[in-house]
């Protein structure tokens, strides 16, 4: 056993001593390498499983996919299928992955990579489909034949035809074959890794946008059945080739595996990696176009393509399964589930959009954006309890992603609310921090509906005036908001579609979920056993700085009562000076008492002010950064909640594997089958979700670190901006003084 | 002429406006006031430790030197209100100012009292002030009665007799004016009040913002945090700095306007008291009039006897009533000056303080990077 496994290796390093020859290669190995990184977790499983040999041909192609990050959507499409989604067939994938993207699961990797490439590149893909179609329609029939056969061979026979269907290349695959069959020799190898290039060659002469899936669709069979065949000796033995190849080739491919170890190892360096990981599967993608056009390197193109054509494959393993479905696959587009284009339409250009500016935010984290938000002139509509305020929502910008440098729409209330909802239901599971805006408040807003023009109420509106600009300044200031079609809507957008059930944001619900999100995060820390010292430590900081701004907010709110206090006993000091300078005959007294009432009603002005100050400055900004940490403890919910599920599907796992391990001690081949497809669909989810996890948990803290820096240079702002009024005041006063100690003098 | 006797009789032994209430010692519920005045013969200082109720017996013995003619028409200055050790809200209110700060506010309107009282033209000549101010032994404190200007029965009688129509244009316009002015000081005195207080808890609540953000510190080798921490334990000074200038801007309307404000009022209370010791005697005048009028001869002569006593009994008052309104008009004033004068430098100098101090702060916000 293992000598053949250690014999298998060389084929993939002479293929890559080919590689060599070109500048582009080198990228072109990075790609290889790629895979083989993502191979190599694969063999793991795969050893771990050690049952049979038929366990090793279902279980591999899923978990093969499943690390490869091109193929993830695909992975998550043969998700759903166990649960009952009908329209399974290859055209929805493309539909799906961007479903998935708005899912915001990894699969943005995928969309990452569709989108760094070009609109042509799209075109093959549908091109692609359409193969890809034929395929299933191939593999459908064969499985209709192969009916009575075990659904394993099933898979393997539904692989022939769609060696036929690309038909060139058959012949030069079954001489791969061949060879291989007669046991793993050196040389085929790289006679497989020739052969099919030069057929590839001929096809591209023809169309280049289909070569480069039909390439891949008749390499790839080459090697499921190259697959098949090292399955029925042994399963080990193809479990460990992959192994070996991942360990040997070249230094550099070391590195990738050091890399892999973190990733799975869910340890700190997490944040660049998976963007490592993109930008080189993202650099490979133009490498095998450019591969394409020159036609100069068929090798390359086939490692590459290798992406592409396990997708076929792992298609092709499902169709059998769901022959039941057929008529819908039949149906190409025209099943596309209901609400899932709507919502793929929405959210398909973002996350690309997203995930580079993410890239662009790690090279410098200073990035100042151009753009301010005004809300101004509060204005009462309506009139009675339906009454409610509209605001004037003015951006000022010289971002490009604008139409226009200044553009102004009005926007109620419940409009900014509704925003909020949108982006913390898109962007809070991912772990980001969106800024939550003021509370509704229930006794606040009936005072200004009564109509009530006391101070109290115009306080209250203009401190929910300064809320929401905070409110939305930050969200515009967040590098990944800001891209959001929503805010861009929200900006800019004249009508906008009326926000419903923010009610539950009304204050006292708006607490509730506060509370909640606590509950949950103190209760699951309790079960989670955190292994990231940092998140604790940040979670308790984050603890008690809430607990100190809410005291500090309480000291505020208490200092600016004070200060309004100050402002209404000087004013009736100043009315009784003013009184008892009327009632002085000394006339000179008389005088100078009047001139102190009149000083005394400037004071009350200051006070006024200063404790507009207090508020403003402190107290509001104290009630958001209260709120803030409220948002930034619901992005560690989101973390744990990340984690949890993972944790479920780990233990999932476990018990699937329990009944496996059951069943073969029963002897039920029958269910076994069904066992194993279900431990592979829960090794994929489980493999998913603990990536899920390690981008959340990579993503908060990038955010958190985010959010304090902010919070430093905010405060620091403010504070200067608090001094300044303080220091103005001050010299107000001064003035006010020097006026009248001549007045005081020249009473005789 | 009389006065001129007595002056070469009994002269004070000491500087009027030497006398200083420089500490006061607490024990238990009773405070002792010490006395330093500064000997007229020489170098050498009186020290006297009194207590509040020795400063009563000064005043009784004031109020009952019934020897000196027309004493009724004395301004008498004004004691201030028994300080409380334990303050109750009502005797805070009833001490106003008085009550506010370490007892320096009581100390200061004690030792205007006796400032005032030793320059009296009249009341200086009394024993009872050098006694006060110069024996080392207590006056005997258990020697206060009951006298004419207690103050219960002046105010049952009020009533009746406030409203009387005076003789005298004069009187009777001082009347009215210091019956509009007592109001009006003493609303204006109380609102000055509220405003120190409101001052004081702004001061305090400075306090504890500035000291729950010293909490804020969190300690650390981040170099954000320790950014964080920084601008917190900065702004915590900020706000030890408002603490203080607003607890400055509170002592300096206490120690000036506040004492002026609150002085101004006791005076016009005495003033009034005076005013209405002296329509009770013309009430008492005009009644033996009455009386002499419609006496039968055998009782005329005596009636005219007690007619005659209360005659020259009101115009003594009178004439020492006016005297003490001209000179207690021109005092007043100029005390109301002096108030205004110094609570205005004083409040300059620490708005020019603190503007210094915010700008410094200012300079080092703007300069952290």
């Amino acid at each position: 056993m293992a000598t053949s496994s250690e014999r298998s290796p060389p084929p993939f390093p002479d293929s890559e001593d080919q590689d060599v020859l070109d500048t582009e290669e080198v990228r072109g190995r990075d790609s290889d390498e790629d895979e083989d990184l993502f191979g190599s977790p694969s063999t793991s499983p795969v050893t771990g499983m050690d049952t049979t040999l038929t366990s090793d041909v279902s279980m591999k192609p899923p978990s093969d996919i499943m690390n490869d990050p091109l193929i993830e959507p695909m992975s998550s499409q043969t998700e759903n299928k166990p649960a009952s989604e009908p329209s399974d067939d290859f055209f929805d994938l493309t539909n799906n992955v961007s479903v998935v993207a708005a899912a915001a699961t990894k699969s943005d990797d995928f969309v990452d990579i569709l989108g760094s490439e070009t609109g042509a590149q799209r075109g093959e893909v549908v091109k692609a489909d359409v193969t890809v179609e034929a395929t299933i329609d191939k593999s459908e029939v064969t499985a209709g034949i192969t009916d009575p056969l075990s659904q394993q061979e099933a898979k393997q026979t539904s692989t022939a035809p769609v060696i036929d269907l690309s038909g060139d290349s058959q012949p030069v695959t079954s001489k791969i074959a061949n060879p291989l069959v007669d046991l793993f020799s050196d040389a085929p190898p790289a006679a497989e890794a020739k052969k099919p290039s030069s057929a590839n060659v001929d096809l591209f002469d023809d169309e280049e946008g289909s070569d480069i899936f039909a390439e891949p669709l008749q390499t790839k069979p080459a090697k499921q059945l190259q697959k098949s065949l090292f399955g029925e000796p042994d399963e080990d033995v193809f479990g460990e080739p992959l192994g070996a190849i991942s360990k040997k080739p070249v230094p550099k491919e070391q590195k990738e595996k050091s890399v892999t170890t973190k990733v799975t190892a869910g340890g700190p360096l997490q944040d660049s990696k998976p963007a490592n990981i993109f930008s080189q599967a993202a650099a490979s993608t133009p490498s095998v176009t450019s591969t394409v056009n020159s036609k100069s390197n068929g090798v390359h193109s086939e490692e590459e393509g290798d992406i592409f054509a396990e997708a076929t494959v792992e298609l092709s393993l499902d169709s059998p399964r769901n022959e039941r479905k057929k008529e819908a696959i039949a149906k190409p587009s025209a099943p596309t589930p209901t609400s899932l284009p709507a919502a793929a339409s929405l959210t398909k250009p973002q996350p690309p959009a997203l995930e580079e500016l993410e890239e662009e935010e790690e090279e410098e984290e200073e990035d100042k954006f151009d753009i301010f938000v005004s809300v101004k002139d509060p204005e009462k509509i309506g009139d009675g309890m339906n009454a409610y305020m509209a605001y004037k929502v003015s951006t000022q910008t010289t971002l490009p992603m604008f139409r226009n440098k200044t553009f102004t729409v009005r926007r109620r209330f419940s409009d900014f609310l509704g925003l909020y909802e949108k982006l913390s239901e898109k962007h809070g599971p991912n772990g980001f921090i969106v800024p939550p805006p003021p509370e509704k408040s229930l006794l606040g807003m009936t005072k200004v509906k009564v109509g009530k023009e006391d101070s109290s109420s115009t306080d209250f509106v203009e401190r929910r005036r300064g809320a929401l600009e905070r409110y939305l300044q930050r969200v515009v200031n967040h590098p990944s908001l800001l891209q959001d079609p929503d805010v861009r809507e929200f900006l800019e957008r004249e009508e906008l579609p009326r926000a419903v059930s923010t009610q539950a944001l009304s204050g006292a619900g708006f607490l509730k979920m506060i509370n909640k999100a606590t509950d949950a995060v103190s209760k699951m820390t309790i079960k989670m056993n955190e292994s990231d010292v940092w998140f604790e430590e940040k979670l308790q900081e984050v603890e008690s700085a809430d607990q100190q701004f809410r005291k500090l907010h309480a000291l505020v709110e208490s200092l600016v009562v004070h200060r309004k206090e100050l402002s209404l006993n000087t004013a009736s000091f100043a009315k009784s000076a003013a009184m008892l300078g009327s009632a002085e005959d000394n006339t000179a007294l008389s005088r100078a008492l009047s001139q102190l009432a009149e000083v005394e009603d400037k004071m009350e002005q200051l006070h006024q002010e200063q404790a507009a100050n207090d508020t403003f400055t402190f107290a509001e900004m104290i009630a958001d950064y209260i709120r803030l940490l409220g948002a930034v403890r619901g992005s560690f919910d989101h973390r744990m909640k990340a984690w949890q599920r993972w944790q479920d599907a780990q233990s999932m796992l476990q018990k699937k594997r329990e009944t496996e391990a059951k069943l073969l001690w029963a002897n039920k081949p029958d269910k076994l089958q069904l066992a194993k497809e279900e431990i592979a669909e829960w090794e994929a989810k489980v493999t998913q979700y603990e990536r899920d996890f390690e981008r959340v948990s990579a993503t908060v803290r990038k955010e958190v670190i985010r959010f304090e820096r902010e919070k430093t240079k905010n405060c620091k702002r403010q504070i200067i901006k608090y001094l300044e009024c303080l220091l103005q005041s001050q010299q107000q006063l001064i003035k006010y003084w020097e006026a009248f100690l001549p007045e005081a003098k020249a009473i005789a | 002429m009389m006065e001129e006797v007595k002056e070469a009789a009994s002269v004070l032994s000491v500087h009027d406006d030497s006398i200083k209430v420089t500490e006061v010692l607490k024990d238990g519920d009773t405070l002792t006031f010490i006395i330093v005045s500064q000997k007229l013969s020489g170098t050498g200082e009186y020290h006297v430790d009194r207590t509040y109720e020795d400063f009563e017996w000064l005043q009784q013995h004031l109020f009952s030197q019934e020897d000196v003619p027309g004493i009724q028409g004395v301004i008498f200055p004004p004691l201030p209100a028994k300080p409380q050790v334990n303050a109750s809200s009502r005797s805070i209110k009833q001490l106003g100012f008085l009550a506010l700060g370490e007892c320096q506010p009581y100390c200061k309107a004690l030792e205007t009292f006796l400032q005032q009282v030793a320059a009296h033209s009249i009341l200086s000549k009394n024993k009872a002030v050098e006694v006060f101010l110069t024996s080392s032994d207590p006056p005997g404190r258990q020697k206060v009665k009951k006298n004419i200007f207690n103050r219960l029965s002046q105010a049952v009688e009020e009533m009746r007799k406030e409203g009387h129509k005076d003789v005298d244009e004069f009187f009777q316009n001082e009347r009215d004016h210091n019956l509009v002015l007592t109001g009006c000081t003493k609303t204006a005195a109380e609102k000055f009040l509220d405003v120190v207080a409101t001052e004081q808890k702004i001061a305090v609540a400075c306090g504890h913002f500035s000291t729950a953000l010293h909490l804020c510190v969190e300690p650390g080798e981040d170099p954000d945090k320790q950014a964080f921490s920084r601008v917190c334990v900065k702004l915590s000074e900020v706000f030890e700095s408002i603490k203080k200038n607003m607890t400055s801007v509170a002592e300096n309307n206490v120690n000036t306007l506040g004492l002026g404000l609150d002085l101004e009022s006791r005076y016009q209370e005495a003033e009034r008291e005076m005013l209405f010791r002296r329509t009770c005697k013309l009430v008492e005048l005009e009644n033996a009039r009455r009386n002499t009028e419609k006496a039968k001869p055998v009782k005329k002569a005596a009636m005219e006897e007690v007619k005659k006593a209360a005659e020259t009994e009101f115009e003594h008052i009178s004439g020492v009533a006016k005297q003490e309104i001209e000179r207690f008009q021109g005092a007043r004033v100029e005390m109301l000056q002096q108030a205004l004068v110094s609570w205005c430098e004083k409040q300059l100098l620490t708005a020019k303080e603190s503007a210094d101090q915010f700008n410094q702060h200012l300079e080092v916000f703007r300069g952290m990077a």
